[in-house]
């Protein structure tokens, strides 16, 4: 017992260096992949405020690229109304059929609400967004998270009034798209080297695919709705060992300027994702 | 103004530097992320306890963790340059002259020479262990290679920009303090 004693006395400062590493490197392994356990409310809350406060003072230097996206954006959206598209003459009344509420909730699948990006990281390898709505304000873990432009990322954790998003720019980020032009999916991943291009893996070599094609998200994502903007192909590498194509794509999305964002929860999101992890059922 | 509160101040701003104004920075290249947070810990005291010294390592890489949202991929760093910072310095100075007459690690204290092997050994061993953390997770050799020695060469860079800036005031430890 005493001989216990001295050697912990006498490599006391050995000891409690290992003692530190060890509970760092535990830290990091127990939160390494999206980051969830550990990462406790209270310093979440804290970050989020002093994160807002920055963001406050960065607004205004983003103003401007801010309402250009948004006024894109609005335009987009004007265009695709109902009221645009009526048949010239063809029929005597005119009938849309747009389901504007669903009080019962059995048709929407998707809700979308509007969200301030408070934090953002574009240099790391391990890329996040903290945005200023939080569990209390609807926020859930798994929402597909959208800017004007094009898809931002996941949300991987939520407090009371703050969320924290995995950024596309993030090296363990999985969002299935596909093709635009033809509906072949694969996978976007980004490679850690540039935050305006990500890397789609996993098209079929038979696709035909030009540069400057776009890449859209697929129906098979269970966060995110389809067809929406990823970004268009820049560059397309043909890998002679394997029968797929690796595509870099710029991203829609400009990353260096993102105020707002949408967060679109999937109302059949827990379902689907139970059903596709249930592996054992499998024969 | 007293050691304690000055080296409380530098911690915040250290933080404060390195995530709102180097981690916002436009990467110029994959490899080459600005950092100087760590000059936190070479510059804390000589007198300073060993066994202190890596836990205040400690809650300093935490803090900025906290941040950038990785858990302990800062805090381990900075604990192992805590923890070689004390040896290293017992071996590149005289001992018994500068560490009773000035108080920090400085151009001043030390003499350029011996000063840039201290900031230029632990910079060099802050990167590779922290991108040996970030490869283990993912990445290939050339990664950890280029990225140990792009974010070195920057960092040093760095550094040395706010040695020749910045002016510390290294005080000269009398019997009177």
């Amino acid at each position: 017992m005493k001989n216990i004693f001295l050697f912990i006395r006498r490599y006391f400062t050995f000891l409690s260096f290992l003692l530190l590493q060890i509970a760092a490197i535990i830290l990091l392994s127990s939160s390494s992949p999206s980051h969830e356990a550990f990462f406790a409310a209270a310093t979440s809350e804290m970050v989020g405020k002093i994160d807002e406060r920055y963001s406050k003072l960065r607004n205004y230097f983003n103003l401007a690229e801010t309402n250009r996206q948004l006024v894109e954006e609005n335009n987009r959206l004007k265009n695709m109304l109902a009221a645009n598209f009526q048949a010239p003459d063809s029929s005597r009344i005119n009938f849309t059929d747009t389901i504007h509420r669903d009080t019962l909730g059995r048709f929407r699948k998707f809700t979308w609400l509007p969200a301030r990006v408070i934090g953002n990281t574009v240099t790391l390898q391990t890329n996040f967004l903290t945005l200023e709505r939080g569990s209390l304000q609807g926020v859930k873990k798994g929402m597909a998270v959208i800017s004007p432009q094009g898809i931002v990322g996941v949300v991987v954790e939520t407090s009371d009034n703050i969320s924290k998003v995995m950024s596309l720019l993030h090296r363990n980020s999985r969002v299935s798209a596909m093709l635009k032009k033809d509906n072949n999916a694969g996978t976007i991943e980004w490679d850690g080297s540039d935050p305006a291009y990500l890397t789609l893996r996993n098209i079929s070599k038979s696709a035909k695919i030009a540069k400057g094609d776009s890449v859209v998200t697929s129906t098979y994502s269970a966060n995110f709705p389809s067809s929406l903007m990823v970004g268009t192909v820049a560059d397309i590498i043909a890998d002679p060992s394997s029968n797929f194509y690796t595509l870099k794509v710029k991203t829609a999305t400009n990353f260096f300027s993102i105020q707002y964002v949408y967060l679109v929860e999937n109302s059949r999101y827990n379902e689907q994702v139970a059903l596709e992890n249930n592996a054992s059922r499998n024969p | 103004m007293s050691s304690l509160l000055k080296n409380i101040i530098r911690f915040i701003l250290f933080i404060l530097l390195q995530v709102f104004i180097l981690n916002e920075v436009p990467p110029l290249h994959q490899f080459i992320v600005p950092y100087v947070y760590f000059l936190f810990i070479l510059w804390l005291p000589f007198t300073i306890n060993r066994v202190l010294l890596m836990v205040i390592a400690f809650a300093f890489g935490l803090s900025l963790d906290f941040f950038t949202g990785t858990l302990g991929l800062h805090a381990a760093p900075c604990v192992l340059i805590a923890f070689i910072r004390p040896a290293l310095l017992g071996l590149i100075l005289p001992q018994e002259t500068i560490e009773q007459s000035y108080s920090e690690p400085g151009i001043k204290s030390m003499g350029w020479a011996p000063y840039l092997l201290y900031i230029g050994l632990l910079t060099f061993v802050h990167h590779v262990y922290l991108v040996f953390i970030e490869w283990m997770q993912f990445g290939d050799i050339l990664y950890f290679l280029g990225k140990v020695t792009g974010t070195t060469a920057i960092s040093l860079l760095l550094i040395l920009l706010a040695e020749l800036l910045f002016h510390r005031k290294s005080k000269y430890r009398t019997n009177a303090a």
